[in-house]
């Protein structure tokens, strides 16, 4: 059972390294898919809303890191 | 045109993501060869290689059934998170907040750990547990990241020939390195092409969700390459700010230097 928890996590470690901005991240996806399948975005809004939306999120969590590292 | 942008773009990206990781897959497999002996580094390594054929086998057929638009989604949704942390850290690496990867101090730590485990090599037996399990841990572990960027960039597109291509010529190259040279491959530049991975990998993470729900791109496949320029702009800036914003903190910190 611990093996199998342990081989878990390792896989979840691929796509996570910082939880905050992998949460951010499926945030931002799951609102753009909801979002455009009900037609309330429009298919450029939901792309630039995709790029600019998960590059913010990258600068700020990378920013944030810098300013709080320990030294 | 685009076909071929894409294909060269997959081999590539699946070329230099996967050398990445064969090379510190193989800086374990050289530390546990030296320090517990080769017939058991070799078994782990082999062990690993056929847990790996089954896992492309089982995800090979299981591909092959689900929907387009579902697995644009899918594997967009994976290969943005998978590229933004490999880009994260890159810029964190650049920026100077944690320090770079080395693979010869990843090697001597491997080697200090195997030597002080405290468990002697077995005199009656030529396999070692401990040599076995931590060559097919590393091998198991580097390998699946492989598999999933093979899947994340070959998957959709109906380029997993050309992304296992890609894949197969790195680890050979890598194989071929470490026999010949028999040490680690600490010249590869890891943190340039973490970065240069990672960007790319994060563009088509963003390409296919974009598609997966519908939108469809201005000049289609050759969005591909205005997301790496987008990505590579802000990245470059956002690591030059970070650089700045650490450099601060070092001289405000009392005994810090600039």
């Amino acid at each position: 059972m611990k093996a199998l928890v342990r081989a878990l996590r390792g896989v979840l470690r691929l796509f996570v390294d910082d939880g905050k901005l992998a949460l951010t991240i499926i945030g931002l996806l799951v609102a753009i898919g909801i979002l455009t399948r009900a037609g309330a975005l429009d298919e450029s809004l939901a792309l630039g809303l995709l790029v600019a939306g998960t590059i913010a999120a990258l600068l700020a969590n990378v920013v944030r890191s810098a300013a709080t590292a320990k030294r | 045109m685009s076909g071929s942008i894409q294909a060269w773009s997959t081999i590539a990206s699946a070329f230099l993501a996967s050398s990445v990781e064969a090379v510190e897959a193989l800086t374990v497999v050289l530390a546990v060869g030296v320090v517990r002996g080769w017939p058991s580094a070799l078994l782990g390594t082999s062990a690993a290689v056929g847990v790996l054929v089954v896992v492309v086998a089982v995800f090979g057929v299981a591909l092959a059934s689900i929907p387009i638009a579902l697995l644009q989604i899918v594997v967009g949704s994976l290969l943005l998170l998978f590229g933004l942390r490999w880009l994260r850290k890159a810029m964190l690496r650049a920026a100077g907040v944690i320090a770079r990867h080395d693979e010869n101090v990843a090697y001597e730590s491997e080697i200090l750990a195997l030597r002080g485990s405290g468990v002697p090599l077995p005199s009656h037996t030529r396999w070692d547990a401990i040599a076995i399990v931590t060559a097919f841990k590393a091998v198991t572990l580097e390998g699946v990241e492989v598999i999933v960027i093979v899947i994340g960039l070959g998957a959709v597109q109906g380029m997993l020939a050309a992304a296992s291509l890609g894949a197969l010529a790195a680890c050979l190259l890598v194989v071929v390195a470490g026999v010949l040279l028999h040490r680690p491959l600490a010249r590869v530049p890891e943190n340039t092409l973490k970065f240069a991975v990672g960007i790319v990998m994060t563009a088509f993470g963003l390409f296919w969700f974009g598609e997966g729900i519908g939108s469809h791109w201005p000049t289609d496949d050759g969005a591909i390459l205005g997301l790496i320029a987008i990505l590579t702009a802000a990245s470059w800036m956002g690591t030059r700010f970070a650089g700045r914003v650490s450099a601060g903190r070092a001289v405000a910190a009392p005994g810090g230097t600039p």
